[in-house]
């Protein structure tokens, strides 16, 4: 694998920043470890690597803003050599002045770097420190000037701080100091949905199908399930629709993948996204992966997990990129219709209103029932109408037969 | 247990399940999706809290009854009694 580089958590994503590593050099991963974890405009995300091996060296500082495609480690698989010539780590701050090269063998240095010289205590000037290293000494309340670097050159990097600090108690990987370029987390969480959405109506032809399904048998189904459940085991209406949703998916392959470089991929799996509200505003959606392979219960363990986490700040980056359709629930009460807009790559996104109780025609007469609107907008690059109605009328002969799901 | 107990019980895992909620400002009456802004999956969540701590199992149709803290201390402590 050689350079792992800051990955794209989202299609809107430029840069992240690295909070806390979860692995140390000499450690063996596997593929989906999770690594790190990188503070984004959507939160703090543990990201995973792809490949197995031996993490070789952590070459990006705690601390540090990277764009996407830094690198931030070296891991080798089995067999392979460290790279020689290493892409220099590229930082947002423009005060970094300092060059790093993530090769363990010596190589000369891209162009504007100082030859590196081997490391030891040389006293450095104050200025020629590492972004991460500057904050933290600004948190401690430290003097450069007064600590030895053991960067090259004798830059101070943030291990020489924390030495110089002394103190005993362990660093907090989330106490940076505030940048002032950056909004409160909501603001910038707000930012990263404006970008997206903006995204998406300016390139996505988007057009929407809507139908009424009849609740009366999934909610029969489901109240004579949970009433012999205690509360841990309850299923919700939720797990259903999302159940329902990816069987439909499955069945119109056009609704369910991803518009990359101009092509539409169908995906041969369907990890539907699951809106989840955050208190406070803002939204995340998250995928369940693989979701087919899941029945009922599984469903709903997983959107269970995956709300408590979204909540928590603890997503993968999976969840975060291979979301292949999109699920968003107005919940129990509330407007009866949703139409939204599709999170791009995808090229579908499954409104669900909240369900009503509405005059309905039965067997020749009116009875009220239970109803939900459901709403799918979709991508005119992708699909037309026709493949749009074939994924409501599964979605609605799914639910007419909740034992099936 | 007495309905004080409940009451901070009740409050305890309110504010688990919604770490923004101070439980201080929670009103007797504050309906705890309409004013609170849980959603369905916080008053599972809610209910099987409870259900952990005081061994009652709510059932579905008797959610109503534990949608604010006034009615879930009446609710519980009947159903404790």
């Amino acid at each position: 694998m050689g350079v792992f580089a800051m990955p794209s958590l989202g299609s809107d994503m430029e840069a992240g920043t690295l909070v806390e590593w979860l692995v140390a050099p000499g450690d063996h991963v596997a593929r989906g470890d999770t690594v790190a974890v990188v503070e984004t405009q959507k939160g703090a995300i543990e990201i995973e690597v792809f490949q197995d091996g031996v993490v070789e060296e952590l070459t990006a500082e705690i601390g540090t803003e990277l764009p996407v495609g830094a690198p931030l480690a070296v891991i080798l698989s089995q067999g392979e050599e460290a790279p020689s010539t290493a892409p220099p780590a590229v930082r947002i701050e423009a005060t970094a002045a300092v060059a790093e090269t993530v090769a363990a063998e010596p190589a000369p240095a891209p162009a504007p770097a100082p030859a590196p010289a081997p490391p030891g205590a040389a006293p450095s000037k104050a200025g020629q420190a590492s972004p991460a290293a500057r904050m933290r000494a600004q948190e401690l309340g430290l003097d450069l000037g007064e600590i030895a670097g053991t960067g090259p050159g004798g830059v101070i990097v943030l291990g020489d701080v924390e030495r110089h600090g002394a103190g005993a108690a362990p660093r907090p990987a989330k106490a940076l100091a505030p940048d002032p370029a950056r909004g409160s987390p909501l603001e910038e969480m707000r930012k990263a949905i404006a970008a997206a959405m903006t995204r998406a109506k300016q390139t996505i032809p988007h057009f929407y199908l809507a139908q009424t399904v009849d609740l009366e048998a999934a909610t029969g189904y489901l109240d004579t399930l949970n009433a012999d459940r205690p509360p841990a085991e309850r299923l919700l209406m939720g797990a259903l629709f999302v159940r329902a949703a990816a069987r439909a998916a499955q069945a119109v392959p056009s609704v369910n993948g991803h518009f990359d470089g101009g092509a539409f991929h169908a995906s041969p799996v369907v990890n539907p996204g699951v809106a989840v509200a955050l208190r406070g505003g803002g939204l995340v959606a998250p995928a369940i992966i693989d979701a087919l392979a899941l029945d009922l219960d599984a469903t709903m363990a997983a959107m269970r997990d995956l709300v408590t986490r979204a909540r928590a700040g603890r997503l993968k980056g999976s969840e975060m990129t291979e979301g292949t359709i999109t699920i968003s629930s107005l919940g129990e009460s509330g407007a009866e219709a949703m139409t939204g807009v599709i999170f791009p790559p995808q090229v579908a996104l499954v409104g669900i209103g909240a369900p009503q109780v509405r005059p309905w025609v039965a067997g020749g007469a009116v009875v009220p029932r239970r109803v939900v609107t459901i709403t799918i907008a979709a991508d005119h690059r992708v699909s037309d109408g026709r493949q749009a109605a074939r994924f409501l009328t599964e979605f609605d002969d799914l639910l007419q037969r909740p034992e099936t799901l | 247990m007495t309905d004080d107990d409940i009451r901070a019980l009740f409050l305890e895992e309110l504010a688990r399940i919604a770490p923004d909620i101070d439980p201080g400002t929670v009103g007797g009456g504050d309906h705890i999706q309409d004013d609170l802004e849980l959603d369905s999956m916080d008053v599972l969540n809610l209910v099987t809290a409870l259900h952990a701590r005081t061994g009652i199992d709510i059932p579905e149709p008797d959610y109503p009854q534990i949608e604010t803290a006034d009615k879930a201390v009446a609710y519980l402590s009947r159903a404790l009694a």
